[in-house]
């Protein structure tokens, strides 16, 4: 997205469960699978992942339940170690961070959000928003003032002096988001985090996030099971199986260029025109002619156009910049859905 | 597949294991009574007894008078004492530092319905309050406040021991290692043998009772810290490793507040342990409701007895239902703009009561003080009327006949055969009883635990021990099991004996000597019912527990299936119900073991009268030789009978 260097950037991580990880990985030969590594009592939670998240950027990762995603995570904020490879967040190697130095980062770079809210439950709202910064040692003062100022954003007011179990799970789940936000936080991870609410809860929930994305533009680590979720959040999707990422890539990339059978298993069910942009069905070495429409168009959007429209090739601009140009016949196929 | 026949293989071998060994027992005990087995099988010759008593004798006197650690306790007994004389001065006007007692009762009886109403609303408040009125209305102030004020410095203590060692298991593995087997061991030892150490380390008085309820009530705490702490949720610990936590902060904002709800269960076992244990410590000269029922119960003055049984009773009632309360209670917020007063009400009017009450005894002195004969004790009337009762002809005959049919019929002759059996046939028994229940590795447990008591010398006498608790449980099963059957198929009564033996629970088990005595008087049946009533509550309960946590789909399907009652009682719910019902007979065995000791009070020939004869001297060694013949035979049954809960619960699936 930028040519700024990554926020985090991974190389060959692995990270594996078992008695001895360290000493298995080093004798193990290098194709092991999943399975072959889960009978000798191993299990590889992340398997040789590379990845890079960029400033600014929404990176979504998405895997059923046991693929390793909330692992890997944990990999990225140092709440587990990993067994090989290696890890920069903020250029800092997080691997050889003394304890001091990992808690530092922790006070004033990251915040997290829980799938099960992980809220203190013998602390007040507001006390379990300024929690990070009592923490790192605001005074009293300082702390309410920027915890109002959390909970006005995630639209709490009211509700400062209520305990955790007096509150709905959206409600916590907010209470969640203010906590993780409270310290401005460079990165922010999200665990799963509106997969224990109801579906009514989680699409306003959703629509809160992307308010709050708008406004903040923070770095953003994502994980959810639900690809419809991905599909909807991000600006690049990693999907992961056994621990290893099976694809890398931007929601049109993946609806449209599915990498393996997994991946194209998930695609299958969606409606693509509502995912695929404007933008990535730009070719950049096409022109076409006539009026520009913006990269960030659905298909599905441009569906009425796209019908009355007669030229081959419309161009495509981001930005009012042009970017390409897009083939009208190969964005029909998307509508009609005979890709 | 092949891990299952694997263990199936193994239970075949320690079955045929079992079986062997059986075998041999009966033919040495067969050979017994032919009276042609030589003596030295029969019975260890007491050449060949290693004076145990002797060597442990050494040891303490090297640690208590070469490395100094007397001289160390004596230092730490007079700050002790220096604390239980300030809360004495406070609670029953002790004439020492700082002169502010004592307290008047009225003040106490209002601060205890305050913290009531504050933990549980009216119910709690008038349980509270009621509790030191009728304790003061009785005439018993002075000794229950000594109780007290022994109590209000041993808990605390206690909790704060408890709660380090338990951060400290939960933290370092190894200590966690070292100190679960001593931990076992404290829980199972008998009370006497904390009471010796603490007279000679601590001073007969005060001071050594409140050290020995103190040791005697750590365990738990310990216990129930670690549990705690290792049930915080992981996402709660991995959101205070996000927001930057050191670890002292981790421990201290995250995990304690965390674990509070099974802390302060803890705390509810401490205050109880410290009750059970404060009225106890009246054998080593603590002055108190202990000392002042055993003097009653030993004159045979039964309605004094009685009243102070039921002040003991409502203190426990009232320390337990508060401290539950406090376990379970949650945080509620205040409404904006809510002043302080209302914020911290409980408080202000706590010292409200406490002024208040006071200003008014220097004007009515009786609301400051009960003096002797303003008191409505009914002693006297009770003694007489109980004897009377007793004396009646329709009452004594069913007594008399109970207690003869037990003595002669049963207790005698099971006690008779119980010493007939040969040592290493009894020890084969319990091996061939362990080994088939629990396994190979409970067997050898069996085997050196029974082995060591062989060798100890007390052999007989450990034996007649095993017998009182076995013939009281097995009476107890007959009926606390039914019973609680009966009770578990209506909702209505499983909810009323559940809270009537929650409520016996709590009972310090000294209480339970009051009725026996009652009824039986001073004799061999009275132990027995002592033990029995004490054992009955934990078979009830869990019986009851066991048959109303089987599966509803469980019962359903053999409704469906077209059973009727009793079918489905004895091919589905009790199946399922019988681990449950393992633990509950568990902790019937476990608390006989802990009876049987308390009633060498009655007159026993057992472990508990050698015991309770130590007391009298500084024989520590023989003490403690004592006192882990009874630990060891109650922990075999414990490692044996909890092996095989926990294996049948997950062959059952249940677990």
């Amino acid at each position: 997205m930028s040519s700024e260097r990554p926020v985090i950037s991974c190389k060959n991580i692995w990270k594996v469960f078992g008695d001895d990880p360290e000493g298995y990985l080093a004798k193990m030969p290098p194709d092991m699978s999943f399975d072959e590594m889960s009978e000798d009592g191993y299990i590889a939670g992340v398997k040789d992942v590379s990845l890079d998240v960029n400033k600014g950027e929404m990176l979504v990762i998405m895997g059923l339940s046991g693929s390793g995603k909330s692992t890997l995570v944990r990999c990225f904020s140092r709440l587990h170690d990993i067994t090989s490879g290696t890890i920069e967040v903020a250029g800092q190697d997080i691997m050889s961070l003394a304890e001091k130095d990992l808690i530092e980062l922790r006070r004033s770079k990251m915040g997290m959000v829980f799938q099960s809210f992980g809220l203190l439950p013998h602390r007040s709202v507001l006390e379990n928003i300024a929690f990070p910064l009592e923490m790192r040692g605001q005074d009293k003062h300082t702390r309410r003032e920027r915890a109002l100022e959390v909970i006005k954003l995630v639209g709490l007011e009211g509700r400062e002096d209520f305990f955790p179990r007096e509150l709905s799970g959206g409600q916590q789940q907010r209470v969640g988001i203010a906590r993780s936000l409270a310290i401005e936080p460079d990165i922010w991870f999200l665990d799963e985090p509106f997969s224990a609410l109801d579906p009514l809860i989680r699409k306003e929930m959703q629509d809160e996030f992307l308010r709050l994305q708008q406004l903040l533009k923070k770095t953003i680590v994502f994980i959810t099971h639900d690809f419809d979720e991905a599909l909807r959040l991000a600006d690049r999707i990693a999907i992961m199986k056994e621990g290893a990422i099976e694809q890398c890539d931007t929601p049109d990339k993946i609806v449209l260029k599915p990498a393996t059978e997994y991946v194209r298993k998930f695609t299958e069910d969606v409606d693509k025109a509502r995912v695929v942009r404007a933008g990535g069905l730009a070719e950049a070495d096409q022109t076409g002619t006539g009026d520009p429409v913006d990269a960030s168009q659905t298909v599905r959007k441009m569906a009425r156009m796209l019908v009355d429209d007669t030229r081959d090739f419309i161009p495509v601009s981001r930005a009012g910049k042009p970017i390409g140009a897009l083939s009208r016949a190969e964005a029909l196929d998307v509508l009609l859905g005979d890709q | 597949m092949v891990a299952l026949s694997k263990k199936t293989a193994e239970a075949i071998t320690c079955n045929r294991a079992a079986m062997l060994l059986l075998a041999v027992a009966v033919i040495l005990t067969t050979l017994q009574y032919a009276a042609v087995l030589p003596a030295w099988l029969h019975r260890i010759p007491d050449a060949m007894v290693p004076p145990f008593a002797a060597w442990l004798d050494v040891v303490f006197n090297f640690v208590k008078d070469d490395l100094g650690l007397l001289k160390f306790t004596r230092f730490f007994t007079e700050g002790l004492e220096n604390v239980l004389d300030t809360t004495g001065n406070i609670f029953f006007g002790k004439y020492r530092w700082p002169h502010l007692g004592p307290m008047p009762w009225t003040a106490v009886a209002g601060v205890a319905a305050v913290i009531g109403y504050s933990l549980g609303g009216w119910r709690l408040a008038l349980l509270g309050g009621g509790t030191f009125v009728w304790t003061a209305l009785i005439g018993q102030w002075n000794i229950a406040m000594e109780t007290m004020s022994v109590l209000v410095v041993a808990a605390p203590l206690a909790f704060v021991i408890g709660l380090s060692f338990g951060i400290a298991a939960w933290k370092y593995a190894w200590v966690n290692k070292a100190i679960r087997p001593v931990l076992s061991v404290l829980q199972t030892l008998p009370f006497f043998t904390y009471l010796l150490p603490a007279v000679i380390f601590f001073k007969v008085g005060p001071t050594a009772g409140a050290m020995a309820t103190i040791v005697y009530a750590i365990p738990p705490m310990i216990l129930m810290t670690t549990l705690g702490l290792q049930k915080v949720p992981l996402e709660v610990i991995e959101a205070g490793k996000m927001a930057g936590c050191t670890r002292f902060q981790m421990l201290r904002h995250v995990y304690i507040p965390s674990a509070r709800g099974d802390i302060l269960v803890g705390v509810n076992q401490v205050i109880m342990l410290c009750l059970a244990m404060v009225v106890l410590t009246a054998f080593i000269g603590m002055p108190g409701l202990g000392a002042k029922l055993l003097a009653m119960m030993g004159s045979f003055k039964l309605g004094r007895s009685l009243e102070i049984g039921i002040t003991i009773v409502l203190l426990a009632v009232t320390l337990d239902r508060m401290s539950k309360a406090w376990a379970v209670k949650q945080p509620v917020h205040f409404d904006k703009g809510t002043s302080w007063f209302c914020r911290h009400k409980t408080l202000v009017s706590a010292l409200c009561v406490i002024v208040g009450f006071t200003l008014l005894s220097k004007v009515v002195p009786i609301a400051g003080t009960i003096e002797r004969g303003q008191d409505f004790s009914q002693g006297k009337e009770l003694d007489n009327f109980i004897k009377w009762l007793l004396a009646v002809d329709g009452v004594q005959s069913v007594t008399y006949g109970i207690r003869y049919v037990l003595n002669v019929w049963v207790l005698n002759p099971f006690r008779d055969f119980m010493l007939s059996i040969p040592t290493p046939a009894m020890i084969m028994m319990v091996v061939a009883f362990a080994v088939w229940l629990g396994g190979r590795r409970q067997g050898i447990i069996a085997a050196i635990f029974f082995g060591l008591i062989a060798l100890s010398g007390w052999w007989d006498r450990s034996i007649i021990t095993l017998y009182s608790v076995l013939a009281a449980v097995s009476i107890a099963m007959l009926l606390g099991i039914p019973l609680g059957i009966w009770a578990s198929q209506s909702d209505k009564w499983s909810r009323r004996i559940l809270i009537a033996c929650d409520t016996a629970q709590t009972f310090p088990s000294f209480i339970y000597l009051i009725p026996a005595i009652m009824l039986f008087g001073i004799t061999a049946t009275a132990v027995v019912g002592s033990i029995l009533i004490f054992a009955m509550v934990p078979l009830t309960r869990y019986t009851i527990e066991g048959l109303r946590t089987v599966p509803p789909e469980m019962t359903e399907a053999a409704d469906m299936a077209g059973a009727t009652r009793m079918q489905k009682l004895v091919n589905v719910q009790l199946p399922l119900a019988l681990p449950t019902m393992a633990v509950g007979f568990n902790q019937a065995i476990m608390f006989a073991f802990f009876m049987v000791i308390i009633a060498a009070f009655i007159g026993t020939q057992d472990l508990g009268q050698e015991l309770q004869r130590t007391l009298a001297g500084t024989d520590l060694g023989k003490n403690f030789v004592l006192g882990i013949c009874v630990s060891l035979m109650a922990l075999t049954f414990d490692v044996v009978i909890m092996k095989w809960a926990t294996d049948k619960k997950h062959a059952l699936g249940l677990a």
